[in-house]
Order: structure tokens, then sequence, then C-alpha cells
């Protein structure tokens, strides 16, 4: 046998290895807890609140009984819809600037930098900025405030995601068009864009599902408003910030349905998130 | 410029007999370079946005938070003041709770992102990884208001009763730390927030760090394998030097989540402008005095928050910027 075999040493390595790796399981282990038990927790308190008055009554006044979501439910709605609708050309479309025209200037590079970090920004400041810009000038809160600040939040997120889904589009296909005589502009959209379709609209899922649960720019811009309301121009009301007055009430019932409401949101995000992998999951395996 | 002159040529013609149709072509080609003129000037213009707006963020919440930022001066940052009815504001209290939350968030959500991270690409069966990965992805994407609810509903009476009272009777009387645990028991407070807080970024910084783990050459990890290192050295001495940048990257990245969290925070923090004095006492964010206050505040007040969301915006801005900077320069060194 080797005699220089050092028994001890290998023995504390084998010990710290296992110590590490229980570790590291135990820190996934508590990750997923965590998960669950938000969702157990949601579940249980929320499915008592989902009924169909949620769906058909309004939010109700402080101290009186039962009362629904639908208010809330239609505001975010349309604000969600809005910001969808102008995010989506923006986001692409300046998506396409930065890989096929701009791809290693000094424009895009810094615009790249700022979109990164406009990402993570504190949605707070961006709601604190459209209250500057659309709230104290005009005089009022109103759902097209709420919009444009959530469009500052989707607009980097579609935008990004159209620039690293069109960069996977492999450039031979760019020269196949060009050679054909195809003008830049055609290229991009009817090959380019089309090549990366489903990566274009995972980044919208995305998108969408990032701006659902936003309370933060939506307290001060679109405010909130206990009545029904389809229009835009006035305060409006919304399913994240109805959860969090609700949340902080002493009233039971608006308790109630701030849980029914953060099933509702959660739920909605969690979908939009795995439909936006199962998109994505498809087009990887094409 | 190869391509440039490739579109610059008319292609060829359908009908090259005849003057009129290259003429055509010619045409054709003019056309369409105008055409791609608009179309890169359009999607210039729309990229370029984003820095317009990046400005006008920076630009208005100067503007607004002139006045206060004008009668306090620098030493805004240091007044230990928040009084509403004497107009009299400093954003210490604030920025001491924003700090104190985000630094224990990182405390705890550093070491368990990096035990994820390494459980994904190193002992996860392949089959696993996928399905596990995308949980912790969804943890990411849960709301953050419903952190709040989460924390102000379940996790501060547990809190309180399980960890706060046992830490207060065991750690509370000790000399030097134990003025960390005094105070009121009843699950709000900076540490509270933290705690939270850290269940939030956890997820940004462990996906940041899998994927950085995940890029390195597979090369190295087996050469240190092939020399009989165990798994949990080759981590440790090869996969994370050769990553720091790019989990220090994460590590702010997640700092500078945690940094501007208004919901999660806001819930549990306690809410009371005061200085905290320890681990359990109430406190603020910058965040959370904005979400508290801005709806109720008249002209002198609002402009103090607007100078409290400056200084906020300021510091996750230089957070995010080095992280950026950190995870751009591991991608280079990982093309080189």
């Amino acid at each position: 046998m080797n005699n220089n075999f050092n028994k001890k040493l290998y023995n504390s390595r084998r010990r710290a290895n296992t110590q590490g790796l229980i570790l590291s399981m135990s820190a996934m282990a508590l990750g997923l807890a965590v998960l669950l038990w938000i969702l157990f927790v949601l579940f249980s308190n929320g499915l008592a609140a989902v009924d169909w008055n949620m769906f058909t009554q309004d939010t109700p006044a402080p101290g009186s009984e039962g009362g629904g979501l639908r208010n809330a439910i239609i505001g975010s709605l349309m604000m969600v819809g809005l910001s969808v609708l102008v995010s989506t050309p923006i986001g692409i479309l300046a998506g396409i600037y930065l890989t096929e025209y701009g791809d290693s200037s000094k424009t895009a590079e810094v615009t790249r930098f700022v979109t990164d970090i406009m990402l993570s920004a504190p949605s707070i400041v961006l709601g604190l900025f459209v209250y500057s810009i659309a709230v104290a000038t005009v005089g009022n809160f109103s759902g097209y405030a709420g919009s444009l600040a959530l469009s500052l939040i989707a607009v980097p997120v579609v935008m990004r995601t159209t620039e690293n889904m069109l960069r996977l589009v492999p450039g031979n296909l760019r020269e196949a068009a060009f050679a054909l005589g195809a003008p830049r502009w055609k290229v991009s959209t009817l090959v380019t864009l089309r090549a990366a379709k489903s990566g274009v609209i995972t980044g919208l899922l995305l998108a969408i599902a990032r701006i659902s649960g936003e309370t933060a720019p939506l307290l001060f811009t679109a405010l909130n408003n206990q009545f029904y309301s389809t229009n835009m121009g006035a305060p409006m009301a919304n399913l994240p910030v109805v959860i969090y007055q609700f949340a902080m009430s002493p009233y039971d019932n608006w308790i109630r349905l701030a849980w029914g409401g953060a099933l509702l949101v959660t739920m909605a995000v969690l979908v939009f998130n795995i439909l936006a992998r199962v998109f994505f999951r498809d087009k990887v395996h094409a | 410029m190869s391509v440039e002159a490739i579109m610059t040529l008319p292609s060829i013609p359908f009908d090259s007999t005849s003057e009129t149709g290259s003429q055509g072509m010619i045409a054709v080609a003019k056309r369409q370079r105008i055409q791609d003129f608009f179309f890169h000037r359009i999607t210039q213009g729309f990229s370029l946005l984003v820095l317009i707006a990046l400005t006008g963020i920076i630009g208005s919440l100067f503007i607004n938070a002139w006045p206060a930022l004008h009668k306090f001066g620098v030493h805004f940052l240091w007044y230990v003041e928040w009084d509403i009815i004497n107009e009299e504001f400093g954003a210490a209290i604030a920025i001491v709770g924003t700090l104190a939350s985000a630094g224990i968030a990182m405390l705890i959500a550093v070491p368990l992102a990096f035990g994820i991270a390494v459980f994904l690409t190193e002992t996860c069966p392949v089959w696993l990884r996928r399905p596990l990965g995308t949980s912790i992805e969804l943890l990411a994407a849960v709301p953050s208001i419903i952190y709040g609810m989460f924390g102000l509903f379940v996790f501060a009476p547990l809190f309180a009763n399980y960890l706060q009272v046992p830490l207060q009777k065991v750690l509370g009387g000790m000399p030097l730390v134990g003025f960390l645990f005094g105070g009121a028991t009843n699950g709000m407070g900076i540490l509270a927030a933290g705690i939270v807080l850290a269940f939030m970024v956890l997820p940004f910084i462990a996906a940041v760090m899998r994927d950085v783990f995940e890029v390195t050459p597979p090369i190295l990890r087996e050469s240190a394998y092939g020399l009989g290192c165990t798994t949990w050295e080759v981590v440790r001495k090869v996969v994370l030097p050769y990553t720091q940048k790019g989990v220090i990257g994460g590590i702010m990245l997640g700092l500078g989540r945690a940094l501007g969290e208004t919901m999660a925070v806001t819930f549990v923090i306690g809410n009371a402008n005061r200085m905290p004095t320890s681990l359990f006492s109430p406190g603020t964010s910058i965040a959370s005095t904005l979400a508290n206050e801005f709806g109720e505040a008249d002209a002198f007040h609002i402009s103090a928050l607007f100078a409290l969301a400056f200084v906020l915006f300021v510091i996750t801005f230089v957070v995010l910027a080095m992280a950026k900077i950190l995870v751009m320069r591991a991608d280079k060194a990982k093309g080189a």
C-alpha cells in the first residue's frame, strides 16, 4: 500500500465536500419551500375570496359589506393593455435598431447600457417621474399616466429580449435576403423579425407579466377609483393598488378581497411566465 | 460597407434589354434607399427614447427636488430629522433604513443564491435542472406586493414568536451586541424587512450566478476533477475564481433591486420616521417613505420627497451601472 496516502487530509476534504453540497442542497430546498409556501398561503387565503361577486361587483366603501373587484380588474386590464399596445412597437423597433443598425456603434452601446439599468430601476421613482410630467402638469391622476408609467417598465423588457432573439437569427439568412436585393428594412422586418417571432413573443409575455404586478408606479399616477370607470383620463382603479390599500386596512372584507386580488394577479403573472417559456422552448426545439 | 454597396446596385433586371427597365430598377433602388433611410432613423429614434427617458427622469427629479436641495444643501444627506410639520427634512433616517434592510437582505440572499447556483450546475441530476431552474425563476416573477402581503400576514407573526422573542431572550442581555436585539417584538422592523427582501432578490442573484457558472469552460472543470478535486473544491477553487466578476455583478444587480424595492419593504418595515436603534426597531426606507407620504404631501414636503427619490435613483444607478460593467467584463473574458 502507498504509505504517503494522507488519510486525514483525504477525510477532511471529503467532509468539506459533503458539507458544502448538503448546504447547497438545503439552499435549493429552502428556495423551493418559500415558493411553495407563498403559493399555498395565496391559495388558502385567496380561494375563499374568489366567487362570482368578485367579478361582478365593485370595490366596497369603507365599512360596507361584500363587494368585489370588477372595477379594479377592468382598470388593470385597460392600463396593461394600453401600455402593451404602446410599448410593443417601440420596444421591437428599438430592438431592431440595436441589432441590425446600431450593433457595435457608440450610440447602441450606450442605449444598451441605459436599457439594462432601466430594467432594474426603482419602479417607484419611475412613478414619481410620470407624476411630475403627466399628473402635476395636467392637474389630475389618470389611467393614461398609469399606462405611461407601466410602459416605461415594459419597453426595456421588450427591447432587450427582441435584441437578444434577433441576435440568435443566423447571419446567412440575412445575407441570403440581401443577395436577392432586398432592402435593409425588408430584411429586418420580413426575414429576421419573422425568424425570431416566437422569441419576440416571449419578450412580450414577460413584459406583460412584469407590469401586471407592478404597484409602486401606479400609486401616484393612476391612483385608485372606488367606482367603475372606463375613462382613462380620470383616476382609475387597478388591482395592485387596491390590494395594497385593502391589505393595509382594518376591514375584514377588504383584507379578504386583497387576498383574492393577490391570487388573481399572481396566477396571471405565473401563467404569462410559463406561456413565455413554452413559446421559447418550441422555438429552441424547432 | 459591402452590404451598402450591394444595396446601391440595382438587382439583376428582369428585362435587361430595354433601357427603361434598368432605369426602373435604378428608381426602385433609389426608393428603397429612401425607405431604408427612414426605417433606420425611426428605429434609432425609438431606441433613443430610452436615453431621453433617463435624462427626463434625472432632470425632472432634480428640478422638483430643487427647493429642498437648495434649502438643506448637501447637509440633507446626513440630517437626522424628518419633521413634516416644521418642514425640517433630512434623508439620513431613510438612507440608513434602506441600506440596513438591503444589507441584511444581501447577507442572507448571497449565500443562499450561491448554494442554489452550485446545486443547479453541479449536483442536480440533468433531468431536474430545467424544472428546478424554472421554479426559481418563477420565484422572481411573483409580484413584490405579494411578498409584502406574505411578509405582513404570514411571516411577521411567526417571526415575532419564533425568532424575535427567543433572540431577545438569549442575546438581548449580552454586552456589545445586546442593543441590536432590543425593542418591541411585533414582527415588524428592519430585520423583518431585510429577510422578506432577501427572498425577493434571491432568485435574481441565483439566476445570474447559475448563468455564469454554466459558461465556465468544461475543460477547466475536467482538469480539476482529473487532478482529484472534490466537487466542492472545483466550485470554490476553479469555478468561483473564474466567474468572480459575473458573480459580483449578479450580487450588485440584486443589491440594486433590494435598494429600490417598495412594496415588499413598506408592508413590514414598520414605517417610523425615527433612526432605528436595533434590528427589531421599526424604520423606513426611501422607497417606503415615498409610498407612504407622497399621496398626502404638499408643496415643500413634495420637494423633499423628490429629493429623497433623487438620492435613491442616484444610489441605485451607481450600483446597477457597476453591476453591468462587471457582468460585461465577465462576458468579454468569456469571449476571449
